[in-house]
C-alpha cells in the first residue's frame, strides 16, 4: 500500500502560544511526509519551532490546527488511553537531558515500558538487558542514572526507547548535553540502530554533526518548512551550510 | 527487533496498558527510598500535626477535675485546638504534597513518553502519600499521648492511666492514623491528579 511508506504525515500544524498580550506562532502551517525507516533531522535555530514540531509528531503536545498522522491514524481521534498505547509501543522517546528515573537503575529504567506494555517481569528483564546489550551498556545493568556518564545515560535513555520496538524514534536534541566526541558516539548508534533495526529516526536538533548521517534534512524557521534537503545535496552543501549559519 | 509496526487500528479492547499493583508499589519504594530526606520531612510534617491533635486528644481521656461550666469551657477548648491541630497539619501536608509533585513533573512527563496513563501516576503518588500517611500518623499518635501520659504518671496521676484509659487510647490511635491517612490523601489526589493531566510537554518543559 502507497500510504503505509510514510510512517508520519503532518498536515498543516499550527501551534500558537500565548506570551502576556501577545501570541507567537510556533508553529505556522507544516506539511511534512516522513517516510518508513529514515534517518531526518529538523534543524533549526532555537524558538524556530522545532521542538513544537517534535512534541506535536510525539503527541506530547496537541497542535491548534492540522493533524498529525502515525501510521495513517489520526493523533487526534485517539482517547488517552490510545494515545498512551502508541506512546508505550510506536513512538520511543529521547530527550536532551536524558530524562532517566534517578530512583532506578538502568536496567529498571528501561524494563519500565515494557511493564505498561503487559510483558511480565521475566520478560521483560530478558528484554532490558537485550537492548541494554544492543547500545554497549551491558556492563552497567544495576547502575543508577547518578552512576553513570552523560554519555552513558543518554545510552540507556535509547534503549529505554528501543524496549518495546517502536517504529519510530524521536529524538530531541540528543546530543545536546554531550560533548564532541561522545555525541558523535551517540549519532553513530542512533544511525546504526536506523540501518539494522530498520526503526525511523527523527531528530529535533541544531548539531550539525547530525547531518552527516541524515537521509533527509528539515530546515525550520520561523514555524515554517524552510527547506528539506535530501541526502546528496546535503554532501554538497554541507560546508556553506556551516558557514552560512554558525553562531 | 523487526521493521514490521503496530498495525493502523488502534483501541481494540486487547491493546491494554498496564501497571500492576505490585509494581506501583515497588516503584513507589524507590521513590520514597532516593528521597529519603524529603519523604522524612514530608512524614514529619504528618507526624507532628498528628501528635498535636493526639496529645489534645488523649488529654480528655484523664479524669476532669472541673465542674460544671469550667468542664464545659475546658471541653470546647479541646475541641477547638483538635480542630487547630488537624488545621495546621492539613496546610503542612498540602505544602508537601505539592511540593513533592511539582519537583517530580519531569519525571512525571517521562512515565507518560513510556506510556504511562495518568492514573498511574495517580496510584504512585497515592501509595506514596499513603505509607508516609500511614508511618507519620501512627509515630505522631504514639508521640503525642506519650508527651501527655508521662507527665501525667509522674504528676501523681499513674492510677488513672487504668483498663478503660488505654481503651480510650486504642480508639483514639485508631482515630488519629485514620484522620492523618486521610488528610494525607485529600491532599495528595486533586495535586497528583492534576500534574497527571498536563500534556508530556508541558510536564518535560519544567525546569525545577
Amino acid at each position: 500500500m502507497a500510504a503505509n511508506e510514510y510512517v508520519v504525515r503532518t498536515k498543516g500544524l499550527v501551534k500558537e502560544f500565548r506570551m502576556g498580550e501577545e501570541s507567537v506562532r510556533a508553529l505556522n502551517g507544516v506539511d511534512l511526509d516522513i517516510k518508513r525507516g529514515e534517518y531526518l533531522s529538523i534543524m533549526g535555530p532555537s524558538g524556530s519551532g522545532k521542538s513544537t514540531l517534535f512534541n506535536a509528531i510525539g503527541g506530547l503536545d496537541k497542535p491548534d490546527s492540522g493533524s498529525v498522522f502515525i501510521n495513517d491514524v489520526d493523533m487526534a481521534q485517539l482517547d488517552a488511553r490510545e494515545l498512551a498505547y502508541l506512546r508505550c509501543h510506536t513512538i520511543g522517546y529521547i530527550f536532551q537531558t536524558f530524562n532517566l528515573l534517578p530512583s532506578m537503575t538502568a536496567l529498571e529504567n528501561v524494563t519500565l515500558p515494557t511493564v505498561f506494555a503487559g510483558l511480565t517481569t521475566d520478560d521483560g528483564i530478558e528484554r532490558g538487558i537485550e537492548v541494554l546489550n544492543l547500545v554497549g551498556l551491558g556492563h552497567r545493568l544495576h547502575h543508577r542514572p547518578t552512576q553513570l556518564s552523560g554519555g552513558q545515560q543518554q545510552r540507556v535513555a535509547i534503549a529505554r526507547a528501543l524496549a518495546n520496538n517502536p517504529s519510530i524514534v524521536l529524538a530531541d536534541e540528543p546530543t545536546g548535553n554531550l560533548d564532541l566526541k561522545t555525541g558523535e558516539e551517540i549519532i553513530a548508534l542512533l544511525r546504526e540502530l536506523n540501518k539494522k533495526q530498520g526503526v525511523t529516526i527523527i531528530s529535533a536538533t541544531h548539531d550539525y554533526k547530525m547531518v552527516d548521517v541524515s537521509d533527509r534534512v528539515v530546515w525550520i524557521r520561523d514555524g515554517k518548512i524552510a527547506k528539506i534537503e535530501e541526502r546528496a545535496d546535503i554532501e554538497l552543501a554541507v560546508g556553506t551550510i556551516k558557514d552560512e549559519t554558525a553562531h | 527487533m523487526s521493521t514490521h509496526t503496530a498495525p493502523a487500528s488502534l483501541g481494540t479492547p486487547e491493546k491494554q496498558i498496564t501497571l500492576p499493583f505490585s509494581k506501583a508499589w515497588e516503584i513507589s519504594m524507590k521513590s520514597i527510598k532516593i528521597r529519603l530526606g524529603r519523604s522524612l520531612i514530608t512524614a514529619s510534617g504528618i507526624m507532628l500535626g498528628i501528635a498535636f491533635f493526639s496529645s489534645v486528644r488523649t488529654v480528655v481521656l484523664f479524669p476532669i477535675t472541673q465542674t460544671g461550666a469550667a468542664a464545659e469551657a475546658a471541653r470546647s477548648r479541646h475541641s477547638f485546638l483538635a480542630i487547630m491541630a488537624l488545621l495546621v497539619c492539613f496546610v503542612g501536608i498540602m505544602n508537601s504534597m505539592l511540593m513533592s509533585v511539582t519537583e517530580r513533573f519531569r519525571e512525571i512527563g517521562t512515565m507518560k513518553c513510556l506510556g504511562a496513563l495518568d492514573q498511574f501516576i495517580v496510584t504512585l503518588f497515592i501509595i506514596e502519600a499513603g505509607i508516609m500517611g500511614l508511618f507519620g500518623s501512627m509515630i505522631g499518635w504514639f508521640l503525642g499521648w506519650l508527651i501527655m501520659v508521662i507527665p501525667h504518671m509522674f504528676g501523681g496521676g499513674a492510677h488513672d492511666l487504668n483498663r478503660a484509659f488505654f481503651g480510650g487510647s486504642l480508639a483514639q490511635a485508631a482515630q488519629s492514623v485514620a484522620i492523618g491517612l486521610v488528610i494525607t490523601l485529600i491532599a495528595c489526589i486533586p495535586t497528583a491528579r492534576s500534574a497527571a493531566k498536563m500534556p508530556p510537554a508541558a510536564a518535560l518543559r519544567s525546569e525545577i
